[in-house]
């Protein structure tokens, strides 16, 4: 049973469609941001993006080849831990399945690596099938270094600490392992509509 | 590097108000009595649920001010004029009623004597709160390491914690405070003016080369400009963590 805070109605509610808001969460306008660190700056010419680990043949492309590969616009409602969900939002991204194409695997989950040293864990199932994307582009712009660019990983049905910024690969592995956020507390999983904020959840 | 021990499921409990501090016009301290609070680290922070009679809920993440030795868990507010919860807290709680809250939350952005090295805070507005939970630890653990915050505020008067960090910098356990004011400064002003930039740091921050632990919080934009500048000027980039504030936060 929550506590009844006295005095407290809460903003108008009208617009909100609220099958697309999970429990917890409110719609901002805005673009929050939250990182654990500064912002690495790593130029186009050193980028590189990578899938290795538990494959038969770990693969890089450089910045060109992978801006080579096809890409999907999409558009979807974005839901950070911190409470707020923004929707209807478009990027431009190469999905998942495209950069696994021609790799040979029996891996299960997937740690996301990235510039800084951050990492974070997906099973393997939420980024394949047209759930998940490396996205390069925000709102028809190459996306600010301060939201992960030059490109960050889009798993959008996730808590968006999942969508990893300033990703630089993907290693395959055959068990789960827990990122950087969720050694600090956070749900291995991290399901919105769960609300599996915390470890625990 | 130390990882939080990972407990069980984080669950919402009630704490009592028993004390409202305004510390600014807009800024208000939240004393509670949280029996079995589990404790917390300094820099750590809670959700706060609130409840409305039909059933509507918001929730918020806010940083806890009180050192973890304090007998009092202590929440620093901002009202956000656009806000939903930060009005409530700021403006309508009074003492004797009841919050409910989970946490603490974050094994990242903390501190504690474990820590080797001078301690760097840098801090943009209500930025300060976490890392006062911080200099407020350091002084109850009679912590040897030097300490140095350099506070970023848009005038003399919205400087939270301004008194208690006065004694603090005037006290002999090696602390210092920077000001800097950017929107209007008093007649007499001997401080900074203007935003935190590159050559600010250079004349303020630790060297590099004395391996400093740099906590950076505060909006967005603020904690950008202060990390991109302490990575210029050599910090490494490791030694560095950020908590931001956004606007959208409350």
């Amino acid at each position: 049973m929550a506590h009844i805070s006295r005095g407290f109605r809460g903003k108008p509610r009208e617009i909100t469609d609220e099958s697309r808001l999970p429990p917890g969460q409110y719609v901002v306008d805005g673009f929050p941001v939250l990182s654990a660190g500064p912002t690495p700056y790593t130029s186009l010419e050193e980028w590189t993006f990578s899938i290795q680990g538990e494959v038969s043949e770990p693969k890089t492309w450089s910045w060109e080849e992978f801006r080579a590969l096809p890409s999907e616009s999409i558009r979807t409602d974005i839901h950070c831990v911190t409470k707020w969900s923004k929707l209807d939002t478009s990027w431009e991204g190469i999905s998942i399945d495209t950069l696994l194409e021609d790799v040979d695997h029996d891996a299960t989950h997937v740690l996301a690596f990235c510039d800084g040293g951050y990492t974070t864990n997906v099973p393997l199932e939420d980024l394949v099938d047209g759930k998940a994307w490396i996205a390069f582009e925000y709102d028809g712009d190459a996306l600010e270094p301060e939201h992960g660019g030059p490109a960050r990983l889009l798993v959008p049905h996730l808590y968006f600490w999942k969508s990893a910024k300033w990703i630089r690969g993907l290693s395959l592995m055959d068990h789960d392992e827990p990122g950087f956020w969720e050694t600090y507390g956070y749900h291995i999983y991290g399901d919105p509509w769960r609300e599996q904020r915390y470890s625990g959840d | 590097m130390a990882r939080a021990a990972v407990l069980g499921r984080l669950n919402w409990r009630l704490g009592e108000v028993v004390e409202l501090i305004d510390e600014t016009p807009r800024v208000r301290s939240i004393v509670l009595d949280v029996p079995e609070w589990p404790g917390h680290r300094a820099g750590q922070h809670v959700d706060v649920r609130l409840t409305a009679e039909d059933g509507y809920q918001a929730q918020r993440s806010y940083s806890i001010a009180s050192a973890p030795d304090d007998e009092r868990l202590m929440l620093t507010v901002e009202l956000l004029a656009d806000g939903e919860v930060s009005p409530y807290l700021v403006e309508e709680l009074r003492a004797g009623d009841v919050l409910e809250l989970r946490g603490p939350i974050g094994g990242f952005f903390v501190w504690d004597a474990s820590v080797t090295g001078p301690l760097l805070l840098i801090a943009g507005s209500s930025g300060i709160v976490p890392l006062m939970a911080m200099l407020r630890h350091r002084a109850a653990v009679a912590s040897r390491e030097a300490a140095r915050l350099i506070y970023s505020s848009r005038s003399w008067q919205e400087v939270i914690f301004r008194d208690e960090l006065g004694e603090l910098a005037a006290g002999s356990e090696g602390v210092e405070v920077i000001h800097t004011l950017t929107r209007t400064q008093p007649p007499d002003w001997q401080g900074f003016s203007g935003r935190i930039d590159a050559q600010m740091l250079k004349e303020t921050a630790f060297a590099p080369g004395t391996m400093p632990n740099a906590y950076i919080c505060g909006p967005t934009s603020f904690v950008e400009a202060a990390g991109r500048a302490l990575v210029l000027l050599g910090h490494d980039p490791k030694r560095i963590k950020t908590e931001r504030f956004g606007p959208t936060g409350g």
